[in-house]
C-alpha cells in the first residue's frame, strides 16, 4: 500500500477518508486536520494563550505536540490525582516531564490534589461514600482545577485531547438514553458562561483514536500505555468497541454519525436550547454553582 | 516464523500473510491495534517476512 501523496510505503490507511499516507504525510495531515478544526469551530486565535490539560496519555501529549508545532502558545497543566496511591500518577507525570524536557522545557504546571486539598481523588471519594463513583468525583475535581488555573493564569481556553471516538461514544450513550440536556451541550467548543468558567475546546475532534495513537507512535512520543485502573470496564470503552465494529462494516460510520449530529444541532433540528440556569458564585472559591451556597467541589472537602 | 507481541501475550504465525490476517489469527481485532515493526508503524496490508517481530500497540490506552 502506497502513500497517496508521494508513493512511498504507507504507514496508515484511513478507510473513512480512502486515504493511505506515509509517515511524513500522515504527520502533515494530522496538523492540517487539527488546524482546520481550530479554525472551523473558532476555538482560539494564533496569539491566545492556551492551557492544554495533559494526562501523560497519547491524546493529550499528541495534542500538545501538534499545538506547539502549529506555533500556538500552548502550556500544560497536569493534575496529580493520586491514582493507585500515587504510583500511576507518578508514572504518568514522568511522561509529561520527559515530553516537556525534550521540547526545551516548555512550560507546564502541576496541581497535586492530595498536597493541595489533603486527600487524593479515591480517598475523598471513599470518605464521601462515593468510592463506586470515583470517575465522577475525578471529573468534578479536574473541572474545578482546570477552571481555576485557567482563570488565575489568564488563559483564553482549556484544550483537551478528546478525539472523535471519545465524542461519538458519549454521543451514542446520550442518544440511547435520549439525554437531551447532555446532547444540547455536546460540542467541540464549550463557551465560557461565567468569568470563572473557562472556554473548553477539543481540537482533535475530527481525528479517530487510531490516528492520535498513530501520531504518537510516529512522532516518538512516549506515553502512559496502561489504562487508568479506575476506568477498566468503563461503559465508554464498551461503546467504543461497538462503534468500531460498526466502522469495520461501514467505514466512515463514526465520522458521519458525529458530523451529522453537529450539523443537525447547528441547524436547530434536534433540540431547543435549554433554559439557562441561574448561576450563583460559590462563597469559598468563587466558581459558579447552580444553587446558593458552596459549590459541589467545595462541599466535597467539607467534613 | 513471525512473532506477534501484544502486551504480555505472544503468538507465532507463518510468514507470507498480511499483517491484518495475522492479527485476525490471534483473535485480536485489527481496528483495536496498530502494528509496529522495528519501531516503525506499518500498514495492515504489509506482507510479513520470516523473522519479523511485530508489536501490536493497543489503540485505546491510558491517560
Amino acid at each position: 500500500m502506497k502513500c497517496r501523496k508521494c508513493g512511498r510505503p504507507a504507514v496508515i490507511n484511513m478507510r473513512q477518508h480512502k486515504l493511505a499516507l506515509c509517515e511524513e504525510h500522515f504527520l502533515e495531515w494530522v496538523l492540517e486536520q487539527t488546524r482546520r478544526a481550530i479554525d472551523r469551530y473558532h476555538m482560539f486565535a494564533p496569539d491566545d494563550k492556551v492551557l492544554v490539560a495533559v494526562s501523560g496519555g497519547k491524546d493529550s501529549l499528541s495534542l500538545w505536540d501538534v499545538l506547539l508545532r502549529l506555533g500556538y502558545r500552548a502550556e500544560g497543566l497536569y493534575i496529580k490525582l493520586g491514582v493507585e496511591e500515587g504510583a500511576y500518577s507518578d508514572k504518568s507525570l514522568g511522561y509529561v516531564e520527559r515530553f516537556a524536557a525534550e521540547r526545551g522545557g516548555v512550560h507546564f504546571q502541576v496541581v497535586d490534589v492530595k498536597v493541595t486539598y489533603g486527600m487524593s481523588v479515591l480517598e475523598v471519594a471513599r470518605a464521601r461514600h462515593r468510592g463506586h463513583k470515583a470517575c465522577s468525583v475525578c471529573g468534578l475535581i479536574k473541572r474545578h482545577i482546570m477552571n481555576r488555573v485557567a482563570y488565575e493564569g489568564g488563559y483564553s481556553c482549556i484544550a483537551t485531547g478528546h478525539n472523535l471516538d471519545d465524542e461519538v461514544a458519549v454521543l451514542m450513550q446520550n442518544t440511547l438514553r435520549w439525554q437531551v440536556g447532555y446532547l444540547a451541550r455536546q460540542s467541540p467548543v464549550l463557551p465560557a458562561t461565567h468569568p470563572r468558567l473557562a472556554r473548553k475546546v477539543k481540537p482533535f475532534v475530527h481525528l479517530y483514536e487510531r490516528e492520535t495513537a498513530a501520531y504518537a507512535l510516529v512522532r516518538g512520543i512516549d506515553y502512559i500505555y496502561d489504562e487508568c485502573p479506575y476506568a477498566v470496564g468503563a461503559t465508554t470503552l464498551f461503546y467504543k468497541d461497538l462503534l468500531n465494529q460498526l466502522e469495520e462494516r461501514s467505514p466512515g460510520a463514526k465520522l458521519s454519525f458525529y458530523l451529522s449530529f453537529l450539523r443537525a444541532r447547528e441547524q436547530g433540528l434536534t433540540f431547543t436550547e435549554q433554559t439557562r440556569l441561574e448561576l450563583h458564585d460559590c462563597p469559598r472559591c468563587g466558581q459558579p454553582t447552580t444553587a446558593p451556597g458552596l459549590c459541589a467541589f467545595c462541599r466535597l472537602w467539607e467534613n | 516464523m513471525v512473532k506477534l507481541v501484544y502486551r504480555q501475550q505472544e503468538w507465532e504465525v507463518k510468514p507470507g500473510m498480511t499483517v491484518r490476517d495475522a492479527i485476525l489469527k490471534t483473535g485480536l481485532k485489527p481496528y483495536a491495534v496498530l502494528p509496529v515493526r522495528d519501531g516503525k508503524l506499518i500498514n495492515e496490508e504489509t506482507i510479513l517476512r520470516d523473522g519479523d517481530e511485530i508489536k501490536l500497540v493497543a489503540v485505546v490506552s491510558g491517560g
